[in-house]
């Protein structure tokens, strides 16, 4: 009786574990960088040494369980079995010694793979400072003087290093095929090293909830060749708005699904300016304020987001 | 006059909330009109409204939990429709709709159902495994729960007046500040947990006193049945943790009450200080709600292998050294901060640590199996279920502590699914191993066995059809709480999903149909003996339910499993009928309506703290300082039972164990 819950259950996981790596591509097991193939790596590592104890331990569970039934009359009973000290030593020393190793993995990993390090390359890496607003995505190129919203383009092959910032409620930047997330908070700039090894789409997400917006926080990532990505530069450098303290206001403003765009330069110190909070945090609903007021803002913001979802146009934000 | 409370504050344009606070409704009224009609309205003022019996009290207290369950398991089922359905489409549930059932869910399944559980269960059985009459402060406990039953309340009242949070269970500022969430929703939350939090650390105190102080004559510490060291544990961690929650939200409410700016974007207030101090709660908040139901398995898988527990001061041991470590791991919630190597090394370590101890733990319990003569009756259903289940959740837990990996998993379903796996695979089946387990000594009765093993099946198939797609989408990059999506590769398995909480629904409606069956047909269930699984500890020493003073007479306890060796001894002197005890008057604490009268004025002054009704909240608060005031300058607190009236229960009781004796031996 005892046996079917687990056979049902281990062959669930199995099961599910192959389909979805068989079927679909699951992002964090498809590595499209270093970062995210160390960290893939780390993961079946981790699961395989704590397979070797979990393992035979479910098994045994549903062993003992089954073989030692009231109704099986050829298993031994000993009611006053309560203690052995051979047998305490093995509970307390298979999982430390287990831990012990994994241990090893969790130090190492969180060395070499803290978010601030700086990836070995050849190439100097690309900056992009990534602001996250309510709720969408800026990404500034200070070397290249320009920025664009809700699309991340990176060359090929050379590593990017994210600032990450927020220009009011928390988020937590993450593009699932390169790797490491990291958290924007408003106030605070983080270290993020992270680098797409071939040409490809991508995709990235927000992984901290931030309020009615949060689901359309998905952005595109564009990993392209040298010649692709300076192409990209160029044009976006040729025309659009400019992003200054004027323009940046009207971003900060609540908005949700905005289109792709770019802006043709930047203020250089924009980004620090938001950081050290001499730019004001983003707004924050249209009528902020107690009561009344507070529920109409409710009810405006439930109505913008229906608005957005039917027409994407009416978007409110900048100029395009 | 009424604050910032007009009618703009009924959500009449929504017809989910309104439709489903109208059936409520109709059902409370329905309920309430029969008990008046029926004239039970004085009996239940007498017997459980105004009760300090501990007993009664773990009753309500489970009570509580098992309506808020379903409370919560509907939103639950909201939630996973919303995203089977909302691919490339809004679903039926608008953002500012979604975000309030998924705080609430979370909300209400952690404080209102996971706490209560357990606090009822311990409040239950507890005293009387220590074979003791009451906990060391029984108005109080009363107190305790009715604050709790306020917060649930208020929780609840958000449905229909005004909104729920929608920041999400852990309120993170600044979207939880008042420029980001002006609404009042963020206030229900804050007041409901701040009442019932107070209710929650007296609770601890309480029940820490009581196992501390209060002994049958005999019961050392180490002969202490192994629920009783985790209730302990579990009660030392609320008295340390929970004042750290009520710190947090009361700094919360300052910032949006008072423009203080503990945690705001200006004037230098620190978010990661709120996420700090919230899982410095947080996480020994999940060892208050395991630690009890460690004891239960430990209680049920040995009484159902009819051998003592394997390795018992093993697992005291481990227990303090769970309690000990449960606060030293917080940081692990988030890794993904960008504190630096060394200190995500550190915590991601220690939090593996916390693996050995509950590794021991399962260990022991495969042990106690081992050469035991195992019965598979629902309690231990639910263990062994729990025992496989857990271990996988315990797994992927583990996973998530190597930084590195949680650097890709963190805040994804993949996070969702291991909460879950602990929180369902641990402490709901273990709740309900404790709900089948302690039944029929709380009621007299059991419950029907067949229906309790159907739910059982409907709910652990159901747990991983529901939740290992759940793992499989974190894998796929998807992260937690959104209201829509576009990526077409998520949506079979949230589909697959969706199938699973209809299939733990079935598990549901079984248990709601094993309790009206077993209720119907209890003559037959009738637990006559008061020690209907052949148990090991006190509480099946006395009858069920047991008398309002448990034991007629202390139980001595002379060793480990002190109900078990009696019976031993009962045996080897093939003494059918022991002599009877000389009998003595017992006092017994006096019922008080103190704690509902308190509560009843909390209601109110957390309802017009969070309308900014000024004038009611200080009138509030002044009714239940004086309820406090008449309560402290009582002149009688307890009344005596006669010698006589405890003899004549005991005696009936003992007349009903010799039959049963003498109907075992003639059918032997």
């Amino acid at each position: 009786m005892a046996r079917k819950p687990g056979w049902a259950a281990r062959c669930g996981v199995l099961a599910a574990a192959c389909l979805a790596l068989a079927a679909c591509q699951p992002a964090v097991l498809d590595p499209a960088g270093p970062v995210a193939a160390q960290e893939r790596t780390i993961l079946f590592d981790s699961l395989l040494i704590m397979m070797a104890i979990v393992g035979p331990t479910i098994l045994a569970t549903l062993g003992f369980a089954w073989w030692f039934r009231a109704s099986n009359k050829r298993a031994f009973y000993l009611p006053n079995f309560a203690h052995s000290g051979r047998i305490e030593l093995v509970t307390w020393g298979i999982p430390l010694l287990t831990i012990t190793l994994l241990g090893g993995v969790a130090w190492i990993g969180s060395h070499q793979l803290d978010p601030a390090q700086p990836l070995d390359s050849k190439m100097p890496p690309l900056n992009v400072q990534v602001v996250s607003l309510d709720w969408k995505w800026l990404f500034i190129y200070p070397e290249q003087h320009m920025a664009a919203v809700n699309q991340l383009v990176v060359m090929a092959g050379q590593p990017v290093h994210f600032q990450v910032t927020s220009a009011s409620v928390m988020n937590s930047f993450f593009v699932p095929q390169l790797g490491s997330m990291l958290y924007n908070m408003n106030g605070m700039s983080g270290e993020l090293n992270l680098q797409a090894d071939q040409p490809g789409t991508y995709w990235g997400l927000s992984t901290h909830f931030s309020g009615d917006g949060f689901s359309d926080m998905m952005f595109e990532v564009r990993a392209l060749d040298a010649p692709g990505f300076n192409a990209w530069v160029d044009a976006a450098r040729k025309d659009g708005p400019v992003l200054n303290a004027a323009t940046y206001a009207e971003l900060a403003k609540q908005s949700i699904k905005d289109p792709q765009s770019t802006f043709r330069d930047v203020d250089p110190t924009l980004y620090w300016r938001v950081v050290n909070q001499e730019i004001a945090p983003g707004p924050g609903p249209v009528e902020s304020g107690g009561g009344q007021a507070g529920q109409e803002a409710k009810s405006l913001g439930s109505g913008a987001a229906q608005t957005a979802a039917a027409d994407p146009a009416i978007c409110t934000t900048g100029e395009r | 006059m009424l604050g910032k409370l007009t009618w703009a504050a009924i959500p009449f344009d929504q017809p989910i909330p309104l439709i489903a606070a109208g059936a409520v409704g109709v059902v409370l009224m329905g309920v309430m009109g029969w008990i008046v009609v029926r004239g039970h309205l004085p009996y239940l003022w007498r017997e459980w409204i105004t009760s300090v019996d501990h007993k009664r009290i773990g009753v309500m207290y489970c009570l509580l939990a098992l309506v808020m369950l379903l409370r919560g398991f509907t939103d639950a089922i909201m939630m996973r429709s919303q995203q089977a359905l909302a691919y490339n489409s809004q679903g039926y549930l608008p953002p500012d709709h979604y975000n309030q059932i998924f705080s609430a869910h979370g909300t209400l399944m952690i404080f209102f159902v996971s706490m209560p559980f357990v606090i009822g269960l311990m409040n239950f059985a507890m005293p009387l495994q220590l074979g003791i009459r009451d906990v060391a402060f029984p108005t109080l406990n009363s107190v305790s729960f009715w604050l709790t039953a306020t917060g649930a309340l208020l929780v609840n009242i958000s449905l229909v007046v005004g909104e729920f949070a929608r920041t999400g269970w852990l309120p993170y500022p600044p979207l939880s500040e008042m420029t980001y969430s002006p609404g009042v929703g963020v206030d229900y939350y804050l007041w409901a947990l701040q009442i019932s939090g107070v209710g929650t650390l007296m609770s601890g105190v309480n029940l820490v006193t009581t196992i501390l102080k209060i002994h049958a004559p005999g019961m050392t510490y180490l002969r202490m049945p192994m629920f009783c060291w985790t209730s302990l544990a579990s009660n030392l961690l609320i008295v340390a943790a929970f004042p750290i929650l009520t710190a947090t939200l009361a700094m919360l409410m300052l910032d949006r009450y008072l423009g203080f700016h503990f945690f705001t974007n200006e004037a230098g207030g620190n978010t990661m200080m709120f996420m700090n101090l919230i899982w410095a709660w947080g996480h020994p908040e999940v060892y208050i709600l395991i630690l009890p139901v460690f004891g239960v398995f430990s209680e049920v898988v040995s009484t159902f292998s009819r051998k003592p527990l394997f390795g018992y001061r093993s697992m005291v041991l481990a227990t303090m050294v769970i309690f000990v470590l449960a606060f030293s791991v917080w940081l692990h919630h988030f890794f993904t901060m960008g504190a630096g190597g060394d200190v995500n090394a550190i915590f991601g370590i220690l939090s593996m640590i916390i693996a050995v101890p509950t590794g021991v733990k399962v260990f022991n319990w495969l042990f106690t199996m081992y050469g035991g003569r195992v019965t598979f009756d629902t309690p231990m259903m639910w263990a062994v279920g729990f025992m496989v289940t857990f271990v996988l959740g315990g797994m992927t837990g583990v996973l998530l502590a190597v930084p590195p990996a949680d650097f890709v998993l963190h805040n994804s379903l993949f996070l969702v699914a291991h909460f879950h796996n602990v929180v369902i695979g641990g402490v709901l089946f273990g709740a309900f191993a404790g709900y089948a387990y302690w039944f029929p000594k709380a009621f007299g009765f059991r419950l029907d066995e067949r229906l309790g093993k159907m739910a059982f099946w409907c709910w652990l198939v159901g747990f991983y059809v529901a939740f290992m797609p759940l793992y499989v989408l974190g894998l796929m990059g998807m992260t937690r709480r959104m209201q829509h999506y576009d990526v077409a590769a998520w949506r079979p398995w949230l589909l697959i999903a969706a199938v699973g909480a209809l299939i733990i629904l079935a598990g549901i409606v079984l248990q709601v149909a094993q309790l009206v069956v077993s209720i119907r047909n209890r003559e037959s269930l009738r637990d006559v003996t008061g020690d209907p699984w052949n148990g090991r500890s006190l509480e099946w020493a006395t009858s069920s339910p047991p008398p309002a003073f448990n034991f007629a007479v202390l139980p001595v306890v002379a060793g480990e499993e002190a109900y078990w060796s009696m019976k031993e001894r009962a045996r080897e002197q093939v003494q059918a009928e022991q002599e009877e005890p000389a009998y003595a008057e017992i006092e017994m604490p006096r019922n008080s309506p103190t704690g509902f009268i308190c509560a009843f004025f909390a209601t109110i002054f957390g309802f017009a703290m969070i309308w900014h009704i000024w004038w009611m909240a200080i009138a509030a608060l002044v009714c239940a300082f004086f309820t406090f005031v008449v309560f402290a300058w009582r002149n009688r607190t307890e009344y005596e039972v006669p010698a006589e009236e405890v003899a004549r229960i005991d005696r009936a009781h003992r007349a009903v164990l010799d039959r049963a004796y003498a109907t075992m031996q003639a059918a032997q």
